[in-house]
This record gives C-alpha cells, sequence and structure tokens, in this order.
C-alpha cells in the first residue's frame, strides 16, 4: 500500500493477450441537409488497459458510460475513432471485416437479452452449430455431435436440438447463446451484461457455470455489468467508468475495501444490502442529479460536477489516471482512503 | 367520493368489511388461454395497515405484478378471472364496478410502474398527466393545478420544475422519468401506493435516490406501501413485511427481519443462497436453486417447489401428494412447508446459515 513507483500497472505472471490503448469512440452528429457534423456523442474517450489470458476483468458503470461500447469495440462490432487494439500481439484496430473474421473465432460475445440474441426462426441445432458452419470447421464426428457436447458442457440436454428457441426459459436461452460462445473454443469472450435479465436463483446457476468453463478451457472474460455485488463475485480485477472513461482500475479486493475515486465510493455505497440491521443506518453517498450528457461532457475531471470533494483544480485540470498503489489505478486528485504521500503523487502527477 | 351513495345501499357482499386497511383474502387469478388455464395466482392473503411497507418477493412468474394489478383494478375485463376479496379501507374492490375502482385510483391508490417510457403517455406533457390526474380528483381550476403540478416535480427533486413541467417524457432520463412518475402517483396523496419493480430499470445511484425519496415521502403522507421486487437488498432497506411467493403463492411471510435472520422456507433459503452479498466475505461459489420455475399451467402436484427442493425427500412423499398450507409457526411467521420443525432448524443450523 505504501509503495507508489510508478511502474507499469502491475501484472500476473502469465501474458497480456489483449492490450488497449487510448481506445476513442465518437459517434457523430449530422444535422441538416448537407448532413454536416454539429457535434459527437463521446461513448469513449481515451481508455488504456490490458487484458491478462486466464483473468476476468469487469467493466463497471452506470448507463451511458460507454461499457457497452467498449464490448463492441473490443469484438470489432464498432470500429474505433483512434486509439490501439493488440489482441495477442496483432493490431486489430481498423482490420477490415473479411481480415477481422478469421479472428472471430478467438473474440467471441455474450450478448445481454437472450430473447433478442437468438433467431426465433432457428432450432436450437442451427443457432449452436452456425459457428462451425461459417468458419469452415470440420468437427471430427460431425457438427451434429459436437452440437450435443456443447449443450451437454452448457448444462441443457442433447434433446434439445431439434427444439426452438422459443420453448425455453430465459436461463436456458442464455446457456444456448454461452454454447454458441464457446463452439469455437474462443480466447477471449467479451459478456455484455450476461446475467442482468436473469432471476436472481437462475443468475447463479449462469454465474458458477461462466466461473466452470473458465476453469475448463482457460478462458479469459471481459465481463460488462453494472451489479456490483455479481462484479465482485466474478471479477479478478475490475474497471469503474464514468461519461467515457476510467476512473479507477483495481484489483478486485482492493476496489471493494479500499475505493480511491469519489465516484466508486458512491457506487458501491448505494448498493442496497440485504440486511434489515443496517435498515437506515448505513452511510450513503447520495449523488446528486444525472449523469451529464456524454455529448457535452464536463471539462477537467468529468466528475467534478455531482463530486462532493470537488475544487477549482477539479474543473480546470484533468487528472491522470495513475498508480496510487501497485495494481491501483486512480483518476483522482483528491483520493479517498489515500496515505499522504499518495495523495503527494496524485498532485505531482496532475501537474506533469 | 362515491362512498356515502354506496354505504346507503347494502349489499351482500359489503356486510364483511375487512379488518385492516388493506386486507386481501383468498385472492385468485387465473388467464384462460389456448394451452390451458395459467393460474397467475391462486390463492393468497395479506394484510397491510397505513403507515407500513409490505414486500412481495419472487422470481419472474410467480404472481406478484398479477396481485398488484388485480389491486388496482387494471385487468382488462374478460381477460382474467379473479375471485376472493380485496378490501380497501372497507370497500371490497373485487365485487365492486370497473366505474366504482376508477374513481378509487389516484385518489385512494395509485401506482408506480417498472417501466416510466412505456407507462407514461408519450403525446402529452409530464404536467399536463400530472394536471390531468389532479384534477380528476379535485375541483381545482388549471392554474392551481399547473401549480400543484411544480410543487409536486419539486418534492420528487427534479431540477427547474417550473420549466420541467412542459417538457414531454422523452426529453427526461430514466431516472427523471421514474421520479415524475413517482410525483404523478403521489399528486393526490394516495393512501395505498404500489410499487412494482420501481427501480429495476434504474441505475444504483439513482436507485438510492427513487428508495430514500419512496421512504420520505411515505413518512410524510402516512400512506399504506407494497413494493414488489426481485431485489432482496431493495425490500431489505424498504419493508416492514415480506411475503415470498412462488408459483401464485406465498410461501412464506413474516418481518423483514425474520425473513432475513431466520428465513424457514428452503425456496428463501435459495433465493438469499443464489445472491451474491456486496457486506459478507465473498464466497467461492454461489449456490443456486437447481432447474428452473414452473409453467403455471402445470404446476407441480403437491408443493410447488417440490422438483426443486433439496429437503423434499425428507418428508415422507406428503411434498408431492400435499400442497403445504401457509400456517403460523410462531410469531406470526407463517410458511407453507411440509419440514418438521426439527428437520427445519436442522437444515438451517448445518446446511444453510453458515454458507450464507
Amino acid at each position: 500500500m505504501t509503495t507508489t513507483e510508478p511502474t507499469p500497472a502491475v501484472q500476473k505472471s502469465s501474458e497480456v493477450l489483449l492490450s488497449v490503448d487510448g481506445l476513442v469512440k465518437h459517434f457523430p452528429i449530422r444535422k441538416g441537409v448537407l448532413q454536416r457534423q454539429v457535434g459527437a456523442v463521446q461513448a469513449v474517450d481515451g481508455l488504456t488497459f490490458d487484458v491478462t489470458q486466464g483473468e476476468t476483468l469487469s467493466l463497471v458503470g452506470e448507463s451511458g458510460c460507454g461499457k457497452t461500447t467498449t464490448g463492441r469495440l473490443l469484438t470489432r462490432l464498432l470500429e474505433p475513432t483512434a486509439g490501439t487494439i493488440v489482441f495477442e500481439g496483432r493490431d486489430i484496430s481498423h482490420l477490415r471485416e473479411g481480415q477481422m473474421r478469421p479472428l472471430r473465432r478467438d473474440v467471441q460475445m455474450i450478448f445481454q437479452d437472450p430473447y433478442g440474441s437468438l433467431n426465433p426462426r432457428h432450432t436450437v441445432g442451427k443457432i449452436v452449430g452456425a459457428p462451425f458452419r461459417l468458419q469452415n470447421v470440420k468437427t471430427e464426428h460431425g457438427v451434429k455431435r459436437a452440437v450435443q457436447e456443447l449443450l451437454e458442457l452448457v448444462g441443457l440436454s442433447p434433446e434439445h436440438y431439434n427444439r426452438y428457441p422459443h420453448e425455453f426459459s430465459g436461463g436456458q436461452r442464455q446457456r444456448i447463446g454461452i454454447a454458441r460462445t464457446l463452439a469455437l473454443r474462443p480466447k477471449l469472450i467479451v459478456a455484455d451484461e450476461p446475467v442482468s435479465a436473469l432471476d436472481v436463483s437462475i443468475q447463479a446457476q449462469v454465474v458458477n457455470l461462466l466461473e466452470d468453463l473458465q476453469e475448463e478451457f482457460d478462458l479469459t472474460y471481459v465481463m460488462i455489468a453494472h451489479d456490483l455485488s455479481v462484479v465482485r463475485h466474478v471479477s479478478d480485477r475490475v474497471a469503474v467508468m464514468y461519461l467515457g472513461k476510467i476512473v479507477e482500475l483495481a484489483d478486485r479486493v482492493d476496489l471493494y475495501e479500499n475505493p480511491m475515486h469519489p465516484y466508486t465510493t458512491a457506487l458501491l455505497s448505494a448498493v442496497p444490502v440485504p440486511d434489515t440491521k443496517r435498515k437506515g443506518k448505513q452511510e450513503r453517498i447520495r449523488l446528486q442529479g444525472d449523469v451529464p450528457s456524454p455529448i457535452n461532457p464536463p471539462p477537467a475531471c468529468r466528475f467534478h460536477t455531482r463530486c462532493w470533494k470537488a475544487q477549482d483544480i477539479c474543473k480546470t485540470v484533468e487528472p491522470p489516471l495513475i498508480q496510487l498503489a501497485p495494481g491501483h489505478q486512480t483518476a483522482c486528485h483528491f483520493p479517498e482512503n489515500a496515505t499522504p504521500e499518495q495523495e503527494a503523487t496524485a498532485t505531482a502527477a496532475a501537474k506533469a | 367520493m362515491t362512498e356515502e351513495t354506496q354505504d346507503s345501499v347494502p349489499e351482500p357482499q359489503r356486510i364483511e368489511r375487512g379488518e385492516a386497511f388493506l386486507d386481501v383474502r383468498d385472492l385468485k387469478v387465473a388467464f384462460p388461454t389456448d394451452d390451458g388455464v395459467v393460474k397467475s395466482v391462486d390463492g393468497i392473503s395479506f394484510q397491510l395497515e397505513r403507515g407500513k411497507t409490505l414486500g412481495i418477493v419472487g422470481e419472474s412468474g410467480s404472481g406478484k405484478s398479477v396481485t398488484s394489478l388485480s389491486i388496482m383494478g387494471l385487468h382488462p375485463p374478460g381477460v382474467a378471472q379473479i375471485s376472493g376479496q380485496i378490501f380497501l379501507d372497507g370497500q371490497d374492490l373485487v365485487a365492486s364496478t370497473r366505474e366504482e375502482v376508477r374513481l378509487l385510483r389516484g385518489k385512494r391508490m395509485a401506482m408506480i410502474f417498472q417501466d416510466p417510457l412505456s407507462a407514461m403517455h408519450p403525446y402529452y406533457t409530464v404536467g399536463a398527466q400530472i394536471i390531468e390526474a389532479y384534477r380528476v380528483h379535485n375541483q381545482v381550476s388549471k392554474q392551481v393545478a399547473r401549480k400543484h403540478a411544480i410543487e409536486m416535480l419539486d418534492r420528487v427533486g427534479i431540477p427547474q420544475p417550473d420549466r420541467r413541467v412542459d417538457a414531454y417524457p422523452h426529453q427526461f432520463s430514466g431516472g427523471m422519468r421514474q421520479r415524475a412518475m413517482i410525483a404523478m402517483a403521489l399528486s393526490c396523496d394516495p393512501d395505498l401506493l404500489i410499487a412494482d419493480e420501481p427501480t429495476t430499470a434504474l441505475d444504483v445511484t439513482v436507485q438510492a435516490q427513487i428508495l430514500d425519496l419512496i421512504r420520505d415521502l411515505q413518512r410524510e403522507f402516512n400512506s399504506a406501501v407494497i413494493i414488489i421486487t426481485h431485489d432482496l437488498g431493495v425490500v431489505a432497506e424498504l419493508a416492514d413485511d415480506i411475503q415470498v411467493m412462488y408459483a401464485g403463492r406465498a410461501v412464506e411471510y413474516s418481518t423483514a427481519e425474520d425473513i432475513f435472520d431466520r428465513p424457514q422456507h428452503p425456496y428463501t433459503w435459495g433465493l438469499l443462497g443464489s445472491m451474491p452479498r456486496i457486506d459478507r466475505e465473498r464466497t467461492e461459489r454461489l449456490i443456486p436453486i437447481k432447474g428452473t420455475p414452473p409453467s403455471l399451467i402445470n404446476v407441480p402436484k403437491g408443493c410447488a417447489f417440490n422438483p426443486r427442493c433439496n429437503y423434499a425427500h425428507l418428508n415422507g412423499g406428503a411434498s408431492e401428494t400435499d400442497r403445504p398450507e401457509l400456517l403460523d409457526t410462531g410469531n406470526g411467521h407463517m410458511v407453507a412447508c411440509h419440514l418438521s420443525p426439527q428437520n427445519r432448524r436442522q437444515a438451517w443450523e448445518n446446511d444453510i446459515k453458515p454458507k450464507l
């Protein structure tokens, strides 16, 4: 906790699978007959992080903070405006669709809505077998056998092969989606709110399934979620986003026990705790108002309009995302739970 | 409003008037469909006094929203078969005509819906919708009603209410829309407020604001509140009493303290075990409930929970054949389960409590 040497982010011994540097995505707003650009939704505005082989990195934040856009950039469903995405040492930030296709085997996505992400006119067999067909992958005992093995793997019965999605419950559909995702044994899975549409009891089943699969196939997850209790359960590291920027990136334990950015503190204090003894006693930081519009975000520190610690410097100098403790990066001029040295580091970094 | 005239005409079903402010007795709601009759609510009873909050918890399809829509009288005519009694301050809502119930809505009871975008009319301004609700129940001019609407918007924390009153719902953010709907629901000081998943569509920081708001307003107006949710954290914050529902029936009913500290039904145990807790040490694995919720057309025989229950085998087959009734196990803690008291205590002390 006391060391504040400016080493690059501490990595676990294993290698970096995905590396993101200065990632930006602006959606242009066009108006008038000439469709001139009059502004931009700054959905993602300068993200830098690494994802290590075998870990789960979670992106959390309120709606509109850019976490889903980030997920879509990582899987290259969107073209980044600036910045680089390096997957396994290869720059994939501006690959064309055809060049990207072979890579789709390695990078897959799990979608939030198990109702919208499965074609209602296709059987489960066709849905889960589609990746084999699209990638021309030859399976040892035929596609049908491979699909049935996948269905078993995610806890469905192989007899479900000929059924249609509407015959399944939400949790089962999510399992079908996961089976499709796993078909080509991807290395990286971007899961966009994989359990938020499910009931509590089913949510736990799917969370456990994702953990088992990670262990079995050495998967790497980038999890996008807003439920902080679930995030704590599944993640190794957590990145907190606010208005298109990462404000804090830390180890799970570190982040939940020792949050340094005021926004993280506020988020954590807002989680309702299922404990009646704490009813009414819970110290809650009430954030005022709503998240500002990403079309015209506040200058410098984007959180200053809602921050109770904000001072003049927050409105003029943008705090850089710097490492204040090993593996714990924060972008704040006045970090919470910080030692005097750490505060000094934050101040010095802002001046630099 | 119309109560005086109703009271002067004695009708047989009004002899019984219910004891509590809201008294639901053996409510059953069924929907006939091509595939069979969907028994969404199959005999539930509860009481609620003014100033108290009841939390109804359960998974999707457990009948929690159907219960609230029945109280509000919002099931379309001819679609739902409703039986049982719902007494609101002595008046039986099931036996009342649609027009009688319509006059109660807004003034005596109001509802906050889950999705504020579809619950508000996109064509009218937020102000116009609040003003309309207010003028139905109060003989006031438009100017007075407008002033009241601005006050209400201010009360629920919408900035610049005098300008925002003329905005359309799509111009509000999700949290503001939910506030506007709360303002609309509260504009006539309802005695009963039903909040159906009021914060599910919202972010945690906004959720915290809305929960505080509901709590403050309840204190101020001394209304009875029913909060329907699947989030146990939210009910723990607000509810005095909690009813846990499964497949259209109540499986456990008690004070919030009992439900969280001494839960007795295996389904409640399952719910508590499925949920990752931010306030406790992180557990290695969650303990899900096996299987999936049943279809309401084909509810399992006996205890509806028996196919998913880890303790059903302890009851000598009773779980598969007899439907357990909701019985008092002491101090008003009601449970619908066949487990014997010692088996239940053993399971709770040895299997469940250490893992929660």
